[in-house]
């Protein structure tokens, strides 16, 4: 599978990833090798097979729904790069 | 007391416990001898993203307390490293990133509220390679560490901090982390003990997420009895992880004894095959050789034939859901951010382009590809697919066998700076170690030997939560053996 420039550009759009120049030509080339290797899974006979999405069988894990106690605004906004009185400071979504 | 810096870089925890006990040495002093070992040996190996001496002087203080109220616990006044992918109340946690470079947690993991109930001293938090991503310790953003058997090679990753901080006496015992052999492989660099449970044994709540169907937590230790005494501190159910598994767990300490006797034991030869160096095949043949005299039957030639696809299977599931769990790093609730942006969507992408290192990006990228709309089902879907047919592999070996044994790495650990353009390369030193994360088995790897003083490393596979039979072949071995006594030049 050989990515294109066009390739790297959307895969980085969806995924909010700035890419320098640099980084967008060897991205293309590495991830096209990469992905070049995957290719040995296709011949695979996988008709029937359920997909795995973990490795073991737990389903459905509920918890009663109690009050407890949560961490305090001021610690949760500690590490906040912007904030601004008991928010976080996010820029304008629609200008 | 005297000589305590001389001993101090030897100690297991179960020897410096009877120490602490018989109150021939106290934590404080312990803990000042390796802070002393600390700053002798940093320079050169440079294991630790944060030293904590205050706060380990402090805690051995305490554990002194409870240990002349007759209080201890086998964990009590023992110094350790913590890697910085687990969540520490107060005390940076970087995962080794720019990203995460000034994060302080606002809580604690569970594994670490665990240990602190239990009196252990924290001497600081170990570097790794970036988000857990890399088998090398070159990828973390903050600096590499070097192998303390030799400097000029890497110490493995991603827990290389861990293991290099163990195995060079600057802590009794360290917790790592593994998604695809990220305990092991750095285990068995380093020569050290390096296990990880079954997926859902130990609590993942405050570990920073790489991959969730994939991560678990782990001890590095100098022996069995080490890894036997931290996974009964940390193994259990825990409500905030809600894929810990509500199991019971023994005391992992009374499975070990040296009698191997009806225990089938099988190898695989695929892990035998393909760019395998001669002397690592040589010192595990001879390891398995000496299960064998110790009582075990041993079966050669067994055949997992699905293992060729295991590389490609982990490298599609593991980047897709750190595609997704790394989507959280926004620039808005903690982290790294980008401030001179003209718009939203910029300052999001120029913040994720600045705080992530390459192979973190690269992984994204994967991981997105592999996801978006019209690979989902010829990457996604298929690994998974391949998945369900490994574990299914595993399930029918271990219908004949009691465990499986491979070396935990094709090669002794690789020099600075040769694999880090070539990223294929890179994931091949783990080929080993990432079937058992794709199947969530338990697998210990214990030193087996030496290749022109390199270490090499046994890998131990068990049925799922099945550690006590893993820790108890692990245990007759090193009874049977010196490698794992024997410590680097330094």
């Amino acid at each position: 599978m050989k990515l294109t420039r066009e390739d790297v550009l959307h895969i980085a759009r969806l995924a909010r990833l700035g890419l320098t120049e640099t980084e967008v030509e060897r991205f293309r080339e590495q991830l096209s090798n990469i992905l070049e290797n995957f290719e040995i899974l296709q011949p695979v006979d996988t008709a029937n097979i359920p997909p795995t999405a973990q490795s073991i069988t737990l389903q459905n894990i509920v918890r009663d729904d109690e009050v407890a106690v949560s961490l305090p605004q001021d610690q949760i906004l500690a590490n906040a790069p912007q904030k601004d009185g008991n928010y976080f400071r996010v820029r304008a979504v629609l200008e | 007391m005297k000589g305590v810096s001389l001993i101090s870089n030897q100690l297991t925890i179960h020897q410096a416990h009877q120490l602490l006990k018989a109150k021939q040495l106290s934590s404080v002093e312990l803990t000042k001898a390796m802070l002393e070992r600390i700053h002798q040996v940093e320079p050169k190996v440079h294991a630790l993203v944060t030293i904590t001496d205050e706060l380990a002087l402090k805690q051995a203080e305490q554990a002194d307390e409870l240990i002349a109220s007759g209080d201890a616990n086998p964990l009590t006044g023992i110094p350790m490293v913590i890697k910085d992918v687990i969540c520490t109340k107060g005390v940076r946690t970087t995962c080794s990133s720019k990203m995460l470079e000034n994060f302080v947690p606002p809580y604690d993991a569970t594994v670490v509220e665990k240990l602190n109930n239990r009196g252990v001293v924290v001497m600081g938090k170990a570097n790794m390679d970036e988000f857990a991503m890399g088998s090398s310790t070159e990828n973390s953003a903050l600096f590499t560490t070097h192998n303390p058997w030799d400097l000029s090679r890497v110490p493995g990753g991603s827990s290389g901090g861990s293991a290099a901080a163990v195995a060079a006496g600057e802590a009794i015992y360290a917790l790592g982390s593994d998604t695809g052999g990220s305990i092991r492989q750095p285990a068995g660099f380093c020569s050290v003990t390096g296990l990880k449970p079954t997926y859902g044994r130990v609590s993942r709540y405050g570990l920073v997420a790489f991959a969730s169907s994939l991560d678990q937590i782990g001890p590095l230790t100098q022996d069995v009895t080490d890894s036997a005494l931290v996974l009964n501190a940390i193994a259990g159910y825990d409500s905030r992880d809600s894929t810990s598994v509500p199991y019971p767990t023994p005391d992992y300490t009374q499975c070990l004894t040296t009698d191997l006797n009806g225990l089938r034991l099988g190898v695989p030869k695929e892990y035998f095959v393909e760019g395998i160096q001669v002397e690592v095949k040589t010192a595990i043949q001879a390891a398995i050789n000496k299960l064998e005299e110790l009582g075990a039957r041993v079966e050669w030639e067994v055949s997992l034939p699905h293992t060729p696809y295991a590389l490609a299977v982990y490298y599609i599931i593991a980047p897709s859901e750190a595609s997704a769990n790394l989507a959280r790093y926004d620039g808005v609730k903690y982290g790294f951010s980008y401030q001179e942006a003209d718009s939203m969507w910029e300052a999001l992408e120029k913040t994720r382009q600045h705080g992530f290192g390459a192979e973190v990006k690269r992984r994204i990228m994967l991981g997105t590809y592999a996801l978006s709309a019209g690979y989902y089902d010829a990457y996604y879907l298929k690994a998974q697919k391949v998945r369900t047919l490994i574990r299914q592999e595993f399930d029918q070996a271990f219908e004949k066998f009691d465990a499986l044994i491979t070396p935990t790495s094709p090669t002794v650990p690789f020099k600075i700076g040769e694999k880090v353009d070539d990223p294929l390369q890179m994931y091949l030193s783990d080929v080993c170690t990432l079937p058992i994360n794709i199947a969530g088995l338990p697998a210990i790897s214990i030193p087996a030997g030496f290749a022109a003083g390199l270490p090499i490393g046994m890998q131990i596979i068990g049925k799922p939560f099945a550690e006590e039979t893993i820790l108890k072949i692990a245990y007759a071995y090193q009874q049977a053996t010196e490698w794992h006594k024997q410590r680097p030049p330094i």
